[in-house]
């Protein structure tokens, strides 16, 4: 009875989960035993490069492919689909049918998702006009711009008002003005407590949205954590500038460090930047400038990623 | 289970609305009255010129009372052979210069008069400029031999018995019955059932298959799909149906009582007409929808017609062995097999008065719909959205 609370509780706090997902397609592993929670009601970010597995694992968590192995649980449920009425999916490569009236398209995407279809027509018509998009509503989809269109699109996909909203590649072949657009929705949506999870190769997103991000390359999750845990894995990194150019202060300078213009620039040395700054007085380097600089989220996606892959192929190569 | 029809249904009001409202659907269904339109202006045009183009007739340069006698032995012929089998007869009072008036009457354009009959009926000249239309010549023959013998009185009666049809012959007519209704099954679904080949194309080429495929399982897209068309091909054919009753109706006395009866009555006839149509549609287009969902061009579905037509064309060749032969071995096969299944059984209803096997086939055939569908979506998701593990079924076995 415990154990099934424990259980139940646990449930209530993870939204989506995924235990050592494959998926081969032939002779190509495009995930490789990945495994991760999504918390419910957070906005998780799935970043990689092309061809990193993003998308296979979407398609995967929300049951339109089936895993070669591994289990996942979307709201609860074993299997996707029994979810798919909680659930809204905005595919990286947008569709639509080009004859239908913009208002239909919503109130459709919403009738598959088991939205009755007079009450979507009635929802479409204001989600219309909260995006000013109200005069577009009777008119075909092909007549409308493609932001426009990807914007009906994005709507029909929360129609139904879901608890879980996945969106692949949301921000791609938007300007900026819509780009902030969707990220207000984003936020929104989140704020009303439902779980957003979105794939990305664009760092800056991610950053602005996420609090917590998986990291996937080559198929593999090389980092599933919080955006500060992923950027608290690089040390910070020292940018200096000194009057002198050569003295005995040279030797607390990393053999690693780099010269950029006039500037010495390395990570700070394990020890902090005590012993650093006291070294460089000592020696007589007359600083000029010194910086110290946290990392954002693209160094530590580059030295992530950039690391999984040297070591997948280490192993490759050991096998 | 609601859930799945409900998903159905959705995909179906979508598919019947777009197809049934595009401007593209009332070429579909003028389509098949084209050949009728164009029968109706032609046969037209054709009355009109025959109007305008008599048949040519024969003056009789002859007195009136041997004329008389002459066109009541033409219309004893013609009461046994029928009216329009037989030589007209126009009657000329013989003038001085018979000669000239011969040659006055061979160019007669109304009536068309090309050979004239006179002298008397012991004696009868014949001119003629038909050339050698030796049918028209003998019965000519034929009616001065009855008129100069004088039988004018009617044949005498004959003493007829009313007999029942023979066996044979309501046979032949129910075979009859069975192989037009084939046909017409036939060729509604091939003209019908082709629409299904491409039906996922849209959504597969508009990418609208990502957003469907997480919402609601493959096979429910594909019974509601299924349905949609069969639907969409129900209002063709009930416009269809109305404007041939109505041909038939106004071209044939008598209309549609005058076919002969299948066995089962007209009533149970037509309703297993309907049945088998949509048992037919439903196992074809099930079929179709699968080989079709494997496309992914326009023009490769244009290429797996050609095969695909050549096939029903097959199934309709083996369905076809069930007429006039229902207990036979192959028209056994032909109800077992799935695909032949609808056309071998209405064949059947119109020769064997037992509705037993049709419930029972109409149970296998709606079985194999749902097989169809059900490997036909698996099909789709393990080929077209590369779903599924891993695991060989050969290794699955193994292990």
């Amino acid at each position: 009875m415990l154990r099934q609370a424990q259980h139940e509780r646990v449930e209530a706090n993870i939204a989506v989960e995924a235990i050592d997902l494959v998926k081969d397609f032939g002779e190509t592993t495009a995930v490789n035993g990945v495994s991760l929670a999504v918390p419910t009601g957070s906005i998780y970010g799935l970043l990689g490069p092309n061809g990193a597995g993003k998308t296979t694992m979407l398609r995967m968590l929300i049951g339109i492919i089936d895993p070669s192995s591994g289990t996942r649980r979307v709201l609860g449920r074993e299997r996707p689909l029994d979810a798919a009425q909680e659930v809204g999916y905005l595919p990286e490569e947008r569709g639509l049918y080009p004859a239908m009236h913009a208002r239909d398209a919503i109130a459709f995407m919403g009738a598959l998702r088991g939205l009755h279809i007079a009450e979507g027509r009635r929802r479409a018509d204001e989600l219309l006009k909260q995006h000013n998009l109200e005069e577009w509503a009777k008119k075909p989809i092909r007549s409308l711009s493609k932001g426009m269109a990807q914007t009906v699109q994005l709507l029909g996909t929360i129609v139904h008002r879901p608890r879980l909203i996945v969106l692949d590649e949301p921000f791609a072949g938007l300007d900026a003005i819509n780009q902030g657009r969707l990220e207000e929705l984003i936020r929104r949506e989140a704020r009303g407590g439902a779980t957003i999870i979105f794939s990305t190769h664009v760092i800056a997103h991610a950053e602005r949205l996420c609090e917590q991000v998986a990291i996937i390359a080559k198929g593999k999750v090389a980092f599933d954590g919080r955006v500060d845990e992923a950027r608290s894995r690089l040390r910070p990194i020292v940018r200096l500038r000194t009057r002198a150019s050569d003295g005995s202060w040279r030797s607390a300078i990393p053999t690693d460090a780099r010269r950029e213009s006039d500037e010495w620039v390395f990570e700070l040395p394990a020890g902090g930047p005590e012993p650093l700054l006291k070294a460089l007085i000592d020696g007589g380097a007359g600083i000029e400038t010194l910086a110290i600089e946290r990392p954002g989220l693209h160094d530590a996606f580059v030295a992530i990623a950039g690391s999984a892959a040297a070591e997948a192929m280490g192993q490759e190569k050991a096998q | 289970m609601m859930r799945f029809i409900r998903s159905s249904f959705v995909i179906a009001r979508r598919d019947f609305a777009a197809t049934v409202l595009s401007k593209a659907f009332i070429f579909f269904l003028l389509g098949p009255l084209f050949p009728l339109l164009l029968g109706g202006i032609f046969g037209g045009i054709g009355a009109s010129v025959a109007t305008r183009a008599q048949r040519p007739a024969v003056g009789v340069l002859m007195p009136p009372e041997q004329f008389k006698r002459l066109n009541a032995a033409r219309d004893d012929i013609a009461d046994a052979v029928g009216d329009d089998a037989v030589v007209k007869l126009v009657g000329y009072v013989p003038g001085p210069n018979i000669a000239q008036q011969q040659k006055q009457l061979l160019t007669t354009p109304v009536p068309p008069i090309r050979t004239v009959v006179s002298g008397d009926l012991g004696n009868p000249r014949i001119v003629t400029a038909a050339g050698d239309d030796e049918l028209m010549l003998r019965q000519l023959r034929l009616i001065l031999a009855r008129a100069k013998s004088g039988e004018t009185a009617p044949p005498p009666g004959l003493a007829v018995t009313q007999a029942k049809v023979p066996n044979a012959s309501l046979t032949n007519d129910r075979a009859n019955t069975a192989l037009y209704g084939q046909m017409l099954l036939f060729f509604l679904t091939i003209l019908l059932s082709g629409m299904l080949l491409s039906q996922l194309i849209e959504e597969k080429s508009n990418k609208i298959i990502e957003v469907i495929a997480a919402a609601v399982p493959i096979d429910a897209l594909f019974v509601g799909k299924l349905f949609a068309m069969l639907a969409a091909s129900v209002v063709g054919i009930v416009v269809w149906i109305s404007a041939g009753a109505l041909l038939i109706q106004l071209v044939k006395h008598g209309g549609v009582a005058t076919l002969p009866p299948p066995a089962v009555g007209w009533t149970g006839f037509l309703l297993l007409s309907i049945i088998y149509f949509a048992m037919n549609y439903l196992l074809l287009g099930a079929a179709f929808l699968t080989i079709g969902a494997q496309a992914a061009t326009v023009r490769e579905v244009q290429t797996m017609s050609m095969p695909i037509t050549f096939g029903q064309v097959l199934i309709f060749g083996f369905a076809s062995t069930a007429v006039g032969a229902p207990d036979s071995t192959t028209a056994l096969a032909a109800a077992i097999f799935p695909l032949s299944s609808p056309m071998a059984m209405l064949a059947r209803a119109a020769e064997q008065p037992e509705w037993w096997p049709h419930i029972a086939a109409i149970a296998w055939q709606a079985l194999w719909v749902a097989l169809i569908l059900r490997v036909g979506a698996q099909l789709f998701r393990k080929t077209v959205l590369k779903s599924g593990p891993r695991t060989r079924w050969w290794k699955r076995a193994r292990a």
